[in-house]
């Protein structure tokens, strides 16, 4: 199976009409077996059509088209706006919200974060590429045009999360071109404050059956891998994970921020060398170079090179 | 952003928390007349966004306007951690009976802002949590809910500061709870908080940092303490290659060919995108390298863009060749980028095949970037060469030829040929 999405998720794409949000439709359209995109909000252009979806004003208006609730949303709007966005969203009964939008203040983000949680509904992102299920489905502009996504992902028993949207990719590629599949890869954005951490996605991938490893992509700043590491030993998890750190460079520069808003280090626990401790404490193997990860993901899950 | 401490206890005060009568200087003639208006001893501290004043000899005391004035001649003349003080703060020398700790951080892992109140103020927080654990008081706070007195006072009885104190400490702690949030701050924090001898509170120095992602909201504030959107109060200021390259990257809104950092090696880098950057730096290190300078190209920039930042890199001096990599692209055409780069070296008279120490940049539009590349004799790679691998072949081409390249009078070509930009789609 997979976690999150499936075949049969429907989900409307909001801010529709802007540029890189008419793309992003056109590659969930034509990836695997379709996406389905059952409408898209864009306020005062109620009745256009962007690739054959129905272009509405307002959410309420694209659920009652549609005639029952709908999963998703990917927002994609202007930073300024994307709070309204999403709590119109949770609103309306949307459960799955992938927040492509960047620069979003984390007071905003904290606001859209407890609004979810009150109505059930999840977050990923922001400032994240979304989710793929390879050769079913994808949500949001992970792996670019339909075509160019294919070449990097296969379907497989290895779950994916990364912080950075490029670099989820270019391992599922790696794990790709060494024959090992994915079941799910998540990019879950790269600010200080995102909607889904990796422990929170991990009891989704451990209900998962096809699931039989977890890679992840990690950077210094912040506390999410600690989070991960308390969340392997609690919960004696039978998913061995193996992470690649980058950014190690950036322990000799505290304060100075580089590649995403939240990978910045500001204090002892959240350098690179740190986190890489934490992980190794966990029983999390950290892998020096991405090219190694596909022979650490075989020795631990069994399979032969 | 970091904020100074004058600009700090400005905010503090807006809000409506009361801070000891204080003045902002940058000379010794700004300073007398606060001192004078002040009235009686005051404490004279450096402006500077850094620690350390204390020991650097960067906050003096003065019991007179002259003193004051003595004072704030030499402090302002001090360099501390490397830092020319903006100004000076002549400050109140307020008489102390205890001094308290209040604050507000964000937690990341819950989502939510934190209040810390601590009656162990004047020294850092962490300290006084790791070894006086019962003297600090949290809670986490509702950023939709509106912030309500209770919860400021439930901080500070939790660790059995009752009284007066308890009553006068609430509406600065709910006060500074609102102030976080209304001005999109990720660190707001009164310390020391003083409680003077009359038993009021005070303010006697404050630590304030906003974050960037909100400086547009925030306008109106920036503008009211002068500071203009030039200030990035970065760790450190930008140096000029650095401002070149924000230039670069703001020559359109198509894409970004920026985020640039300097560093000193001879191997310029024209990497991206955020975590590939990350990824990209750590690997030419790991093999030796010595990366002239960190940037980060990303969301399909302009052919000019990506010919901007490989022309600031190569311009560079000490930088012998640059090496051009990425992770695998789905966005950003790498046809664009390689007629960005090949075009930087040939405005410059250098031959692209020598400059550019390997391409590795796989990913959408790729085969009409090989094309260009094979016809300027540039080393490129497909995704089969992982980042590692490539860096590694870059770092050894450079490190084979220190003693430099051929003349370049004999490479010179015409531009016209990849100077053409097709637009994507």
């Amino acid at each position: 199976m997979s976690i999150l999405l499936d075949s049969e998720t429907t989900f409307i794409v909001q801010g529709i009409t802007g540029r890189e949000a008419v793309n992003l439709t056109r590659e969930c359209l034509d990836y695997g077996t379709g996406a389905k995109v059952v409408g898209g909000v864009t306020p005062g252009r109620l009745g256009r059509e962007v690739h054959g979806v129905p272009v509405f004003d307002t959410v309420a208006q694209a659920v009652e088209h549609h005639g029952g609730p709908i999963d998703g949303s990917v927002v994609t709007v202007p930073p300024a706006f994307t709070k309204d966005a999403v709590l119109e969203a949770i609103e309306h009964d949307v459960k799955l919200i992938v927040i492509v939008t960047e620069r979003i203040p984390r007071s905003d983000v904290a606001q859209m974060v407890e609004r979810a949680n009150e109505k059930g509904a999840r977050i990923i992102g922001p400032n994240c590429l979304g989710v793929i299920v390879p050769d079913v489905i994808k949500m949001g502009g992970i792996g670019g045009p339909a075509k160019d996504a294919a070449k990097a992902y296969t379907p497989g028993p290895v779950g994916v999360i990364s912080r950075s949207g490029g670099m989820t990719t270019e391992m599922s590629s790696t794990l790709t071109a060494a024959g090992l599949g994915q079941s799910t890869a998540v990019s879950i954005g790269g600010d200080a404050i995102i909607g889904s951490s990796y422990a929170e996605l991990m009891p989704l991938f451990e209900a998962d059956e096809q699931t039989q490893a977890i890679v992840i992509y990690t950077e210094p700043g912040g506390r999410m891998e600690a989070e991960l590491a308390a969340w392997v030993k609690e919960n004696d998890s039978r998913l061995p994970i193996v992470a690649f750190m980058a950014g190690r460079f950036m322990d000799e520069m505290p304060g100075m921020s580089f590649g995403h808003a939240g990978t910045i280090v500001e204090g002892k626990e959240d350098t690179a060398s740190e986190k890489i401790a934490r992980l190794g404490e966990a029983g999390i193997q950290v892998a020096e170079e991405i090219s190694e990860i596909p022979e650490l993901v075989k020795n631990r899950i069994g399979v032969t090179a | 952003m970091r904020f100074f401490e004058y600009e700090a206890r400005e905010i503090v005060k807006q809000a409506g928390i009361p801070t000891t009568d204080f003045g902002f200087a940058t000379s010794a003639d700004q300073a007398r007349p606060i001192a004078e208006r002040i009235g009686g001893p005051t404490v004279i501290k450096s402006q500077v966004l850094t620690g350390g004043r204390m020991k650097a000899g960067g906050v003096q005391f003065a019991d007179t306007a002259d003193e004051a004035a003595q004072h704030a001649e030499k402090v302002l003349n001090l360099e501390i951690n490397g830092h020319q003080p903006r100004g000076v703060l002549v400050d109140t020398r307020a008489e102390v009976k205890q001094e308290y700790y209040a604050g507000v951080v964000w937690d990341g892992i819950r989502k939510q802002p934190v209040l810390l109140f601590s009656d162990m103020g004047g020294i850092d927080i962490e300290e006084v949590a790791e070894q006086h654990p019962d003297h600090v008081g949290r809670a986490h706070f509702s950023t939709l809910r509106p912030f309500s007195d209770f919860q400021a006072k439930e901080v500070i009885a939790s660790i059995g500061v009752s009284g007066r104190p308890l009553q006068r400490l609430t509406p600065i702690l709910t006060r500074l709870a609102k102030l976080f949030l209304e001005r999109d701050m990720t660190l707001a924090e009164i310390n020391p908080l003083g409680e003077l001898a009359d038993g009021r509170f005070v303010a006697l120095d404050a630590h304030m940092d906003m974050e960037n992602e909100a400086r547009p909201r925030q306008q109106q504030l920036l503008e009211d303490l002068g500071i203009g959107d030039e200030e990035t109060r970065q760790a450190r200021e930008p140096t000029e290659f650095e401002l070149a390259g924000e230039e670069v990257d703001g020559m359109d809104h198509r894409g970004v060919a920026g985020n640039v950092t300097e560093f000193d090696g001879n191997l310029g880098l024209v990497i991206g995108a955020g975590g590939g950057s990350l990824t990209l730096f750590d690997a030419v290190r790991a093999h030796g390298g010595d990366p002239a300078n960190y940037c980060e190209i990303g969301g399909n920039p302009s052919v000019r863009k990506a010919a901007g930042l490989a022309r600031l890199v190569l311009e560079k001096p000490g930088v012998d060749k640059i090496a051009v990599m990425m992770s695998i692209v789905s966005n950003t055409r790498v046809d664009i980028v390689a007629r960005g780069v090949v075009k930087a070296c040939l405005e410059l008279g250098h031959d692209p095949a020598e400059k550019i120490a390997i391409f590795r940049i796989p990913g959408a539009w790729e085969e009409e970037g090989f094309k260009i590349l094979d016809k300027y004799g540039v080393e490129y790679t497909d995704r089969s060469v992982s980042m590692h691998e490539a860096a590694r072949r870059a770092v050894e081409k450079i490190q084979g030829s220190a003693d430099g390249g051929a003349d370049p009078s004999e490479m010179r070509q015409t531009t016209s040929e990849v100077g053409a930009e097709s637009e994507p789609a």
